[in-house]
């Protein structure tokens, strides 16, 4: 990207859910604003918008972040993945068929971000990513109660959900294992 | 979020000069601390140099033995990274102690190192302090003052550095490389990296405007076990009240780092020298010089008994 600096707008590129996406935007809008109120994919919720709470995670290039403490030009080039990329109403991914199956929600607010968040930190632990509850750091992680609680940790649940949701990112875990 | 001017750097010493010639300039790379802070106006840059584009995102070997951690690298990749679980575990269970899995894949080695304290008097607009709008004092000290520091502090700052990883990094001889606008290189050992307050608390390091971290070195893994015990008020996902880092070895010597506690990581040579004498000698030491508010006074108690604990660890 040519450096810039307006203070007015600046063009972004990016792809969000395989689809390649050109804005122009206000240097300070956030990657979470930029999907909800630009390109109107209003799965990823604004929660604290201080990256407290995970209700915005979104998977950026492989890895889940907290899209409201990002800036948008901060992306360009970057393959976003959004809860509209994962599933929809008529094509649930598995976890989101075991977030049903479990009671996993009760408002519904955060399920986005931990569906985001769940799918990114499988992969982590794929990937051999350590954990604070992890005895032996030398060891990839077990996909332990323990281990998700301690990785699920950036997203919060107001409905106090979470052993549901625990038993239905296991359920997923499991099957993925099996 | 007030407005701002945004390009990509080109190299370390270019955005060391973009930020060196412009007060109000900023680096921008993981940005999980600085947007938070810009947008409750606590920082309000006029201009971001965001750095993520450098070639700084390698670990790599050194002929000492020690590793040269480049600057861009995330926390999540520091701590997975082998050669730093096998041989610095103490940097990785101090990473995964801190913040949430979302914000370690963007938080970067130099930008952890920078990050701002967690005081709530910090973060209030509405409030006094210090570090936030030089001379308009500390509500902290007679404020709600629980998570602040101990010792380390001045009467117009009792801030603490939040951090974990730095902690751990002070048991390795980590030193942090810069590059200026001249494109000259300064070596600065962590333990002279984080200023003490006195009577300057907004500034929390001894960099320069626009000098630039390029990487972070460790020094060869030393001998002894190594531990990171971080005591908080939830699980997971909270600041240090206290933590401690430390590297013990068979014959009963070591090195000891205390966070949570002061306005940098706090490690006292002269205390480690007591380890022999049990936990009691080295924190009675360490903390000799402690002014804790009311609030905070538990601090130094929990000092001694988190690192009571590590040392029965070590023996276990």
């Amino acid at each position: 990207m040519a450096p810039a600096s307006s203070t007015t707008s600046m063009k972004v590129s990016f792809r969000v859910n395989g689809t390649p996406r050109e804005l122009e935007l206000d240097p300070r809008v956030t990657l979470l604003d930029a999907l909800r109120e630009h390109l109107h994919l209003t799965g990823a919720k604004k929660g604290c918008d201080h990256g407290q709470c995970g209700a915005c995670t979104t998977i950026v290039n492989g890895a889940r972040i907290n899209a409201c403490l990002s800036l948008a030009v901060m992306h360009a080039g970057d393959e976003i993945t959004t809860i509209e990329g994962i599933g929809q109403p008529d094509a649930l991914h598995p976890l989101q068929a075991a977030f049903i199956e479990h009671d996993g929600y009760q408002c519904g607010y955060c399920t986005p971000g931990q569906i985001c968040s769940a799918l990114a930190m499988l992969e982590e632990i794929d990937r051999a990513v350590p954990s604070h509850v992890q005895e032996d750091l030398l060891q990839k992680a077990g996909i332990t109660e323990a281990e998700i609680r301690e990785r699920m940790s950036g997203n919060i649940c107001r409905c106090g959900a979470y052993a549901n949701i625990v038993a239905a990112i296991l359920e997923i875990a499991e099957g993925e294992t099996a | 979020m007030k407005a701002f001017s945004y390009e990509r750097a080109r190299s370390p010493q270019q955005a060391a000069a973009v930020v060196a010639a412009n007060p109000e300039a900023r680096f921008i790379a993981g940005g999980t601390n600085l947007i938070d802070l810009m947008k409750l106006q606590i920082e309000a840059p006029r201009h971001l140099v965001d750095v993520q584009d450098l070639d700084l995102h390698r670990i790599e070997a050194k002929e000492d033995g020690g590793l040269r951690i480049g600057a861009l690298v995330s926390n999540t990749a520091l701590a997975t990274d082998e050669r730093i679980r096998r041989d610095y575990g103490a940097v990785a269970r101090a990473i995964m102690a801190g913040a949430s899995g979302q914000l370690r894949n963007k938080a970067t080695t130099a930008g952890n190192l920078l990050q701002r304290t967690r005081c709530p008097y910090f973060y209030d607009t509405a409030q006094r302090c210090n570090k936030r709008a030089p001379g308009s004092g500390c509500a902290a000290i007679e404020g709600f003052s629980r998570g602040l520091g101990v010792i380390g502090t001045s009467e117009h700052c009792i801030a603490t550095y939040p951090g974990d990883m730095a902690v751990a990094l002070r048991l390795f001889e980590t030193v942090v490389e810069t590059v200026d606008a001249e494109g000259a290189v300064r070596m600065i050992p962590l333990a002279e990296f984080h200023r003490l307050p006195g009577t300057t608390p907004e500034r929390d390091t001894v960099l320069e405007q626009g000098e630039f971290i390029t990487a972070v070195h460790l020094g060869p893994p030393p001998e002894g076990r190594q531990f990171y015990q971080k005591v908080r008020d939830r699980a997971s996902y909270a600041f240090a009240l206290v933590s401690v880092a430390a590297l013990l070895r068979p014959d009963g010597t070591g090195r000891v780092a205390f966070g949570g506690v002061a306005p940098r990581p706090w490690r006292v040579e002269e205390a480690e020298e007591l380890l022999p004498q049990g936990a009691r000698a080295v924190t009675d030491r360490a903390f000799r010089d402690a002014r804790p508010t009311a609030g905070n006074a538990f601090k130094l108690p929990l000092a001694t008994r988190t690192l009571a604990y590590v040392m029965a660890q070590a023996k276990g």
